[in-house]
């Protein structure tokens, strides 16, 4: 029998990585807040990699952090080893990846929940979604408990529909073994929304005594470590190694003589899989004349002998994965614990959303992680704290928190789901970016923690510490600009072991650290007021000094962008009916419903052409008025 | 809806047929009501790409022959519905066609409208468009072929080609961050630095072209000199008697300077004739010839004008010394008289010199050639394509300018993130010189040519 079993400001269908920040930043907004998990040991699981960061990933883990998330704190509360990816490479790349303790994880993720301040965790499988006659948002369990919220945020994951394949055999599923969500896609269609099947995979965990080490390439972590939250002084020692091994050519042909048995291969799987995380199978038919294919075995916690062979997801028979899985070096007698599996399931065209990540055509209604279209665990958290925070303002009927292109890798991240949609499950990368060079993970606080104090997610002892550290940046900047090196053969000497050339007079530091040859650390012994500076104040100098040219173009490109995004498209505009406008633009446009020529403009099928007539257009609406 | 709009759309007085052309919601009526078919049909009842032959009628009396064709909106140039009547041509008829069409209600059409519209209808992109309204302000054959080239892709091909080898450096270098456990090749410095300079050259050589191309779409500001009576106006008679009929008169704005444009071979000159240059007392000449000394310096092209028949005077000399390093042709004129001038002495103070009888005509050829070789026309193949308006040249030198930017940062050092960032605002200018979008040809460069992923 249905019963009322609460009211709640924000309902949050999921505790995985979006619903967990999309939960937290709602409660700690002063909403009241509710959040549902099909099954409670499941909170915050990483079903795939046991690793939070990565190119670009990194970059969105410490914008969470910067605005108020959790995902960082709790990736350094749980890791295992920490490395900065791409040192050398230049400052807009580096990104931070740490292995972590996935149950330590999910463990520190569930408590956390459950100490928070107007949160309330629920195990409940949601059915039904509904409108309800006060206007506000009726969600059924399937005990049939109803719960009421002025806001409702999807973050269902892979449950959402989930179907697991392994060859020939196939089940309804949820990751990791889990109840998928069955009833609450045919809801979601009743409402009228648009779902449609992505599909993902993981590779299997084997056994770590069952591995023979001994010819494979370590890999260890950073010293010293570098934390991903602006809040962790302490972040402690590496704790484990990783392993690299390769396919070779027994791999592939074992592969490659049961490619039929794959169901991707023989049309059982209709979703879509990423074209970046492709499976073994896909990478060897794809990239066939590649002799070999790198692997890592990455352990999978602290207390658990399961080790990740991270690049080997697949979805054929266990029988076919036991094969090829021996005929790589290290991993002849391994005991496979859980097969890889590929795993489809329902999501939403995140077109249909604005930038808020709330529907258009379902006010109330968010979407956050892989039912937007987007892969990730940080893609997931970054869109989470999105809608937690946006849900929470319309609740509190705030001004919503909207972040653009030019502020941070997550407002790339949205306005590209948003604009283009996706069509295969979206991954963040560095190249997305076209600010890259001015949104790195070294000034994530400067670029979003005013927003984040703004909008009450940081606390005054925090923000307190980054004011100091803006102000010491400051001046340090100035003191570098005043320091002047009187020309001697000490200074020299450096210069000369550093194959730059020598000083006759007296040089100003800024201009000593303006040469790509030199940094802080090679001049300490000449710089006489060389302060005991933080490492990452003195980070952010060295790079705005060494970058200023490049930044200022970039900052250049964004002042000119942001006028586009200045002029804003009425909401009520009838494409169809304006003149000139080619078929195709008229259609995406009716579609997406860009808030600006600048999102139009980004909207592929749209020409250049039809941004004309747009503005055009939007110039004899402002003569009319 | 925009008004209906017609015009005439072949050359006036040219060709054995006119073509009156009718664009807007308005146009199948308007031209119905001036127009008798043979079948009988109305032309509001035609379907579009289909014809009618019938009689042009002028309040009940028959005017011409006509053929009409319909294109019914979106399918026609412009994207509205459109009606061209094909008539016996000849000015008169022509013209009173189009002045019945007006009567009924039709406008005329502003140079380059149908185009505009073509445009604003999202028939035809940036570039298309653009060279389009450079083949109605086209005056010269090479110039309609340079214009044409851009739109059947030349330009486009040519920009393709080095925007590939732009996006496949960036597709690298990008792969090469996002994935660094992937075994991405390492980017090899040399090779990069190869690519560029060879995307470099044919940007140079594209901006290069530009000025040769304006030359042939623009024409060249030419200055006439020389003293009094070496033939000044006889070469200028001679150069305007080549292509009568698109020379036009502008008023001459002093009384010493006349302008008019002619065209020498594929060229159009844009000529002035100068006062003599020669010291004088009297003031008011005095400005003049001051005057004609600053035009000489800012003009694209000098004819300096010798007469053949005498010595080499003051004067003379005096012009030669002013054509120092200037883009000038020495023109030995009256040929047809005894030749008294020592032309060894122009020759060593001007490059370029050609013999010529004005009068009689002979030595017009050479003096076309020498031009050519001044302008740099010579060299240009405009079916090579070539860079058509000062949009194109502008996105082609921010984008040579960003590849310059990267060699330069490469050379001091700069990590590679901030050479990504220049080539893909390299990218960026030529995607917006043909109107594409950056990110997504990258990331689907990405995709197809590297095997990453977990």
């Amino acid at each position: 029998m249905k019963f009322i079993a609460g009211e709640f400001d924000v309902a949050v269908i999921g505790a995985g990585h979006a619903g967990i920040e999309a939960a937290l930043a709602s409660a700690r907004l002063g909403c009241k807040t509710v959040v549902f998990t099909i099954n409670m040991d499941a909170v915050g699981n990483c079903p795939c990699n046991p690793s939070i960061g990565g190119t670009a990933k990194g970059h969105l883990v410490r914008e969470i952090d910067a605005l108020g998330g959790e995902m960082g704190k709790a990736a350094d509360a749980c890791f295992l080893q920490s490395r900065m990816l791409n040192r050398g490479k230049g400052p807009a790349v580096h990104s931070l990846r740490a292995q972590i303790d996935r149950r330590a994880y999910s463990t520190r993720m569930k408590h956390t929940l459950e100490l928070q301040e107007n949160l309330e965790l629920r195990q409940a499988e949601i059915t039904e979604l509904e409108k309800s006659d006060d206007g506000k948002w009726l969600l059924t369990t399937r005990l049939e408990a109803q719960y009421k919220a002025k806001a409702v945020i999807l973050a269902t994951g892979t449950y959402l529909g989930g179907k697991i394949y392994v060859g020939d055999v196939s089940y309804k599923s949820g990751p990791d073994g889990m109840f998928p969500a069955e009833f609450l896609p045919d809801s979601l269609e009743k409402l009228g929304m648009e779902i449609r099947r992505f599909k993902t995979g993981t590779p299997a965990r084997v056994l770590r005594s069952s591995i023979d080490f001994s010819d494979l390439e370590e890999q260890c972590g950073d010293d010293p470590v570098v934390p991903f939250s602006y809040d962790t002084t302490n972040p402690g020692e590496n704790k484990v190694k990783c392993y690299i091994s390769r396919t070779n050519e027994k791999t592939k042909k074992i592969i490659l003589d049961n490619i039929s048995r794959s169901p991707m291969y023989s049309g059982k799987i209709e979703g879509t899989g990423p074209r970046y995380c492709p499976s073994i199978e896909d990478k060897i038919v794809r990239f066939s004349d590649k002799e070999s294919h790198q692997l890592f075995i990455e352990p999978c916690g602290l207390d658990t002998e399961e080790m990740y062979i991270q690049g080997m997801s697949s979805s054929l028979p266990e029988d076919v994965q036991i094969d090829f899985y021996h005929t790589i070096k290290g991993l002849e007698n391994c005991v496979i614990m859980r097969p890889a599996y590929a795993i489809e399931y329902f999501c939403a065209d995140p077109i249909q959303m604005n930038r808020t990540l709330e529907f258009r055509d379902f006010p109330g209604l968010y979407g956050a992680g892989q039912f937007n279209g987007s892969s990730g665990y940080e893609e997931a958290a970054a869109q989470g704290i999105v809608a937690g925070i946006n849900a929470a303002l319309k609740v509190q009927g705030r001004e919503p928190m909207i972040l653009d292109r030019a502020s941070s890798y997550i407002g790339t991240l949205i306005d590209d789901l948003v604009t283009k949609g996706c069509h295969d499950p979206y991954r963040m990368m560095t190249s997305r970016s076209e600010y890259r060079l001015i949104l790195r993970q070294d000034n994530a606080d400067t670029r979003l923690t005013p927003i984040g104090r703004k909008i009450g997610l940081i606390s005054d002892e925090r923000w307190e510490r980054f004011q100091k550290k803006q102000e010491l940046i400051k001046e340090e900047l100035k003191r570098v600009k005043k320091t002047v090196l009187p020309p001697s053969e000490e200074l020299n000497a450096i210069l000369r072991s550093h194959n730059t050339s020598e000083v006759t007079t007296g040089i100003r530091l800024i201009d000593l650290l303006k040469r790509p040859e030199l940094n802080y650390e090679i001049l300490s012994s000449v710089d006489p007021d060389s302060r005991e500076l933080e490492p990452n104040v003195r980070e952010q100098v060295e790079i705005e000094i060494k970058y200023e040219g490049y930044i200022k173009r970039q900052l250049m490109i964004i002042e000119q962008i942001r006028k586009l995004e200045d002029k804003i498209l009425p909401e009520n505009i009838d494409y169809t009916s304006i003149d000139g406008l080619r078929l195709e633009a008229r259609e995406k446009l009716s579609k997406i419903r860009p808030e600006s020529i600048g999102q139009a403009s980004r909207i592929s099928g749209v020409s250049p052409a039809d941004i004309s007539v747009l503005v055009i257009y939007l110039s004899t609406l402002k003569n009319k008025v | 809806m925009e008004h209906t709009i017609a015009a005439i759309s072949t050359p006036i007085g040219q060709g054995g047929m006119g073509v009156i052309r009718i664009s807007g919601e308005n146009a199948l009526d308007i031209a119905d009501s001036i127009f008798e078919s043979v079948s009988g049909k109305k032309i509001t009842e035609m379907k579009g790409y289909t014809a009618s032959f019938g009689k042009i009628t002028d309040n009940g009396e028959h005017i011409d022959e006509a053929v009409v064709l319909v294109f019914r909106a979106p399918h026609s140039y412009t994207g509205e519905d459109v009606v061209e009547i094909s008539c016996h041509g000849g000015i008169y008829i022509t013209k009173r066609i189009l002045r019945v069409v007006l009567s009924k209600g039709a406008e005329p059409a502003q140079p380059g409208e149908f185009t505009k519209r073509a445009f604003i209808n999202g028939k035809m992109g940036l570039t298309e468009a653009e060279s389009v309204m450079d083949i109605i302000s086209a005056v010269g054959n090479q110039s309609a072929r340079a214009a044409l080239s851009v739109m059947e892709g030349n330009l486009r091909k040519r920009i393709d080609s080095v925007r590939e080898i732009l996006i496949g450096l960036a597709a690298h270098l990008s792969a090469w961050a996002d994935y660094p456990e992937e075994e991405i090749p390492e980017v090899d410095e040399e090779s990069l630095k190869e690519s560029l300079q060879t995307v470099k050259t044919e940007l140079v050589s594209l901006i290069n072209s530009y000025d040769a191309g304006k030359v042939i779409r623009e024409g060249v500001d030419t200055v006439i000199a020389g003293r009094p009576n070496v033939g000044k106006s006889t070469l200028m008679n001679l150069l305007s008697g080549f292509e009568r009929s698109i020379v036009t008169n502008i008023p001459g704005t002093t009384r010493d300077i006349i302008e008019e444009t002619v065209m020498l071979g594929d060229i159009p000159l844009r000529l002035s004739d100068t006062a003599g240059i020669r010291s004088t007392d009297d003031p008011v000449e005095s400005i003049g010839v001051q005057r004609a000394k600053d035009r000489l310096l800012s003009a694209g092209l000098i004819f300096a004008v010798f007469d053949a028949s005498v010595p080499l005077s003051g004067e003379d000399m005096e012009l030669l010394d002013l054509l120092k390093d200037s883009p000038a042709v020495a023109v030995i004129n009256k040929t047809d008289l005894e030749v008294k001038i020592d032309s060894e002495v122009i020759k060593s103070k001007v490059k370029h010199t050609v013999f010529i009888s004005a009068k009689t005509g002979s030595g017009a050829k050479e003096l076309e050639h020498e031009v050519g070789e001044i302008v740099g026309t010579s060299n240009l193949d405009p079916a090579q394509g070539i860079l058509a308006t000062e949009r194109q040249f502008n996105d082609a030198q921010s984008a040579l300018k960003s590849v310059e930017e990267a060699l330069t940062a490469i050379s001091l050092g700069i990590t590679l993130d901030a050479i990504t960032v220049l080539i893909e605002d390299a990218i960026n200018s030529l995607l917006e010189l043909t109107g594409e979008r950056v990110t997504e040809a990258v990331v689907d460069k990405v995709f197809s040519h590297f095997c990453v992923g977990k």
